[in-house]
């Protein structure tokens, strides 16, 4: 199925695409076919820049666990960082 | 028999007469011969989809894919296209319109052509063959599994996509409709619905559920293809377009 399940995320970062770094500026979650991944749904992110055109993309296509298991990781090591380190909680 | 083909990458004038980029691929043979447009699923105007194109050639049709992401990313890679496209909402109704009608005169002003134009589409590009075929004159159109001309997409989705099942009455041509007995959407409580519709309004129409498919099942280069599926659905879309689009 094509879910159409998306989400459109503002990001402040960077990302190392196929000519080097660049500054993000969001991101699309979305869960649908993979690209590349062998699976027939994948929970995918593209970090975007569309400024600077369709190509700068840095470009994840995860199984729904490993998806699960990375905000899971990417919420605990923001929790663990030392006080006054990360200033915004949520 | 004469069977030479050319596929090759043209710029036809879409919605608005912007120039886009599209795929052609055409029997070298005097014709007549009837003529396909081919609208790309969501993953974009990628090799799966110019191989399809390139099908409908070998069996003698002028076919033709617009590349429904130009404007948004000339050039680009087609899973990069498909990213950016989806990152600004998707491709809007209108404009989907407006580059099948442009496909759909390049190919009537063809020489070979016998001034017939079906519309086949797969994914998201289902719905937009039907949406195609409410909107503009053809002569036959295929819906492969499109989601969504029948019920709402999830909701807060950025994507601008809308139910266009009211349109059912401006249908101008045949539509066969190939769906996955296993898919959600569109689910088989949709396409019933889409059915119904058809039914009410007097329209011509053929609807197959392949069970053991779910979606995309024509897709070759993924795990949904189901082969039995495919190559069922294949001689369905020969006869289909073979008795409307005939010479």
């Amino acid at each position: 199925m094509c879910t159409y399940l998306t989400e459109n995320v503002e990001v402040e970062g960077s990302g190392k695409g196929r000519e080097g770094w660049f500054p993000l500026r969001c991101a699309t979650v979305y869960l649908d076919h993979p690209q590349h991944a062998s699976a027939e749904h994948s929970l995918n992110i593209d970090f975007l820049n569309p400024d600077r055109g369709p190509s700068a993309r840095v470009a994840v296509e995860l199984d729904p666990a490993s998806a699960r298991a990375l905000a899971r990781a990417i919420l605990r090591t923001l929790d663990q960082a030392p006080a006054g380190l990360v200033t915004v909680s949520t | 028999m004469y069977d030479a083909m050319l596929a090759e990458t043209v710029r036809i004038a879409g919605h608005g007469g912007d120039g886009i980029e599209a795929y052609l691929a055409r029997p070298l043979g005097p014709g007549p011969y009837g003529g396909v447009v081919v609208i790309h699923h969501m993953p974009g105007y990628d090799a799966a989809t110019k191989e399809i194109t390139r099908t409908f050639g070998v069996h003698g049709y002028l076919a033709i894919c617009p590349n429904l992401y130009s404007r948004e990313a000339p050039g680009a890679s087609p899973d990069d296209a498909a990213a950016a496209v989806r990152a600004r909402g998707g491709v809007p109704d209108e404009r989907l319109v407006g580059d099948v009608a442009g496909a759909a005169r390049h190919l009537r002003g063809l020489t070979s052509s016998n001034g017939k134009v079906g519309v086949i589409g797969y994914c998201s590009g289902g719905r937009q063959a039907f949406l195609a075929a409410c909107s503009l004159d053809l002569q036959a159109a295929v819906d492969c599994y499109g989601a969504f001309v029948v019920g709402h997409p999830p909701e807060g989705t950025p994507l601008k996509v809308r139910p266009i099942v009211d349109l059912t009455p401006n249908l101008s041509c045949p539509l066969l409709g190939l769906f996955g007995a296993e898919d959600k959407y569109p689910s088989p409580e949709h396409t019933a619905e889409l059915e119904r519709a058809l039914r009410q309004h007097g329209k011509t129409f053929e609807f197959h559920s392949h069970e053991g498919a779910g979606h995309a099942f024509f897709a070759v280069d993924r795990p949904s293809y189901r082969p039995q599926a495919a190559t069922e659905g294949w001689q369905r879309i020969w006869e289909w377009f073979g008795r409307y689009l005939a010479a």
